[in-house]
């Protein structure tokens, strides 16, 4: 046990992996004798010289390597370098990734995992800080994990790499060094699917993930809030959500990708399809602008601002 | 300082069997009187499930098929070279290399009538189900190959694609990375001159195919893809160079497809009509068979005992295809997650 930030947690969850499982293999850019550009993968190459590959810079092809790979009896964990590279191998994730299971009707799998760092906070060149995990969670056969600390980092990724299926992990940069916590050096899992509540509250049910989630607990003292981090998107935590929300009666759901089809638009759905009846406001969404994410000196007025979270928390109270 | 000259490239064709039925003894690979009937009887058999399926389709009982015509050799040359624990990832157009590895027939009936059971591979085979989005699968090929080459598995991987296909970026990426990482994968390039409508000196100012492997560092060969014996030897040299450490190799079969793109096309609105007549003469089936009659290996009454051998085998796949059950409409969420959603839990039970 000791207090380490999600970079180390993350390598320590690779390393333990790796250890642990002979099929478990990295690929990447930059993730051998570099360590990752966030070096996320340090150290790794010393140890497992044969089980980590710099791979040239295609980030189709490291896609489509990895589902070779895993179709075959490995468990690669593909690094893109960043979320805004990730574009290019959308027809390998959606047209063959999230399917080939389906499509084969069981007898080949895909149990691969692609991690990327994602959102904003770190004032990068332009797309380097996206945030478009809905285009993810819209297409069946993928998983969408979002970690939000260090020891959830770990856990969530111990779970990914051992499960049957795609699973893209979305880190946050701007969490990456910011909080450290105790992670265990023990072996523990947290499973996909399940959210965590927060913190408890009676009259407002706030959902957030990733990096807004520290925002949101900047912001709700004062209020009576349930703060729940969904963790994993796709699949989402229904029954863990509708609880809260048929307790509270208000809902504010907190991201910083685009508003328009984002996924608050998923839960705010979901929510007024089955709880509309015990809602005592109308669901507000607190999110990014219906805008492209802008570079550094705009980057604050994009995103969900603490004023704009309080305020949504103040209008569901007041309504 | 003047400038020199650092490197050169050069592109072989292989060519072995000419459309008289004469062989180049020198490069004719081994291959025994069994196999020659074989490979006869695979194109013969090929040839009858392709017109079945074309027959099938336009009596309303089979969807879009997208025809193998005039491909035959390059399919079964290459299939044929094959060993079975050898990976393979096809495009939509190889219904003659499943057949060659022993893909159960009614299977591929079932699965062209829009049924995806027909995909599950059998156990004893490791060829992947048809790839709708072209030139997509080469990288998937490479990670099999790759994965073999970390396992120290002595396994090839082989994936085919088109003359299209070779536009994709796809293509170039993991030719690419099978290069620099030297994997044991065979790039098969079935170059039937036509990308639906678009012809093959629309996809590449380049004179061949084969010669895109020189920029990712490997050899590319062009044969005659209408002679299975020179698709044959590439493809066996190939795989034998790729399990020895070789590394990967791109093979352009040189063929033509006779038929349209699919049953949704009519090539007869961009297809010179003489092209057609041209290719008839450099048919598989027909050089093959004049080989073998110079070698005693033909007979007219040997080739109709084959045909109808073979037509009551085609007969019964189809028949066994059509008398499958309706799919589990369940089976539209089953095999999303190896373990469902709540949701599709939920979904699962509206079907």
């Amino acid at each position: 046990m000791a207090r380490i930030n999600m970079v180390q947690a993350i390598n320590l969850a690779l390393r333990q992996e790796m250890e642990r499982d002979k099929d478990v293999v990295l690929i990447g850019e930059d993730v051998g004798k570099d360590g990752g550009v966030f070096r996320i993968t340090e150290g790794l190459l010393e140890k497992f010289p044969d089980r980590i590959f710099d791979t040239p810079l295609a980030e189709s092809s490291i896609i489509g390597t990895a589902i070779g790979m895993s179709a075959y009896g490995l468990k690669p964990v593909a690094e893109i370098q960043f979320m805004g590279f990730i574009y290019a191998c959308i027809e390998q994730l959606f047209s063959h990734a999230s399917r080939i299971r389906s499509r084969s009707r069981g007898r080949y799998s895909c149990p691969l995992v692609i991690r990327t760092p994602y959102g904003l906070g770190i004032k990068p060149p332009e797309l380097h800080s996206e945030s478009t995990e809905a285009l993810f969670c819209h297409m069946p056969g993928i998983k969408v994990v979002v970690p939000s600390s260090p020891y959830n980092a770990k856990g969530l990724l111990v779970s990914a790499i051992r499960d049957p299926d795609p699973v893209i992990f979305l880190e946050p940069t701007r969490l990456y060094r910011l909080i450290k916590e105790e992670v265990p050096d023990t072996e523990y899992t947290i499973p996909l699917g399940k959210a965590r509540v927060m913190q408890e509250g009676k009259e407002i049910t706030v959902l957030a993930w990733g990096s807004m989630l520290h925002r949101v607990l900047e912001c709700v003292e004062g209020f009576d809030a349930e703060v729940i981090d969904l963790m994993c998107l796709s699949p989402y935590d229904e029954e863990t959500i509708l609880m809260s929300v048929k307790k509270t009666g208000r809902v504010v759901i907190v991201h910083e990708a685009t508003r328009n089809c984002g996924f608050g638009a998923e839960l705010s759905a979901f929510i007024a399809e089955e709880a509309m009846l015990h809602l005592k406001s109308p669901i507000i969404r607190v999110t990014g602008l219906d805008a492209v994410i802008p570079m550094a000196r705009l980057e604050d007025y994009y995103a969900p601002t603490k004023e704009k979270i309080v305020s949504a928390l103040k209008k569901v109270m007041e309504y | 300082m003047p400038e020199s000259v650092i490197e050169k490239f050069e592109v072989r064709h292989l060519k072995i069997l000419d459309e008289k039925g004469n062989a180049d003894t020198a490069l004719l690979p081994n291959l025994s009187d069994s196999d020659l009937k074989k490979l006869f009887e695979l194109i013969i058999l090929s040839r009858q499930f392709d017109q079945r399926a074309l027959q099938l389709h336009a009596e309303g009982r089979l969807g879009t098929y997208a025809s193998i015509l005039g491909q035959e050799a390059s399919q079964i040359g290459s299939a044929f070279a094959l060993e079975k624990t050898d990976w393979v990832f096809p495009s939509f157009r190889e219904n003659a290399v499943y057949i060659t590895l022993g893909f159960p027939i009614w299977m591929l009936f079932q699965y062209w009538t829009g049924d995806e059971r027909g995909m599950e591979t059998p156990d004893d085979l490791n060829i992947f189900p048809v790839c709708v989005p072209v030139g997509t699968q080469p990288p998937h090929a490479v990670g099999a190959a790759f994965a073999a080459k970390v396992k120290g598995h002595k396994t090839a991987a082989v994936t085919y694609f088109g003359d299209g296909g070779s536009s994709k970026g796809d293509f170039y990426e993991s030719m690419n990375l099978a290069g620099v990482y030297k994997l044991p994968v065979v790039f098969i390039c079935q170059n039937n001159q036509w990308a639906i409508s678009v012809p093959r000196e629309r996809q590449t100012a380049a004179k061949t195919i084969a010669q895109k492997a020189c920029a990712c560092g490997f050899e590319g060969i062009q044969v005659d893809g209408n002679d299975i014996f020179a698709v044959y030897k590439a493809t066996k040299d190939a795989l034998a160079k790729a399990k020895n450490g070789g590394g990967p190799t791109l093979i352009e079969c040189f063929t033509y497809r006779m038929g349209d793109h699919t049953t949704a096309d009519d090539a007869s609105r961009y297809r010179p009509k003489e092209d057609l007549e041209k290719w008839k003469l450099k048919d598989p089936l027909l050089r093959l068979k004049l080989y073998m009659e110079k070698k005693g290996l033909w007979t007219q009454a040997y080739e109709d005992e084959v045909r109808k051998k073979i037509t009551e085998l085609v007969d019964n796949e189809i028949k066994k295809a059509e008398s499958e059950s309706l799919p589990d409409p369940k089976d539209i969420i089953n095999f999303t997650y190896k373990e469902l959603t709540q949701r599709q839990k939920k979904e699962l039970e509206t079907l």
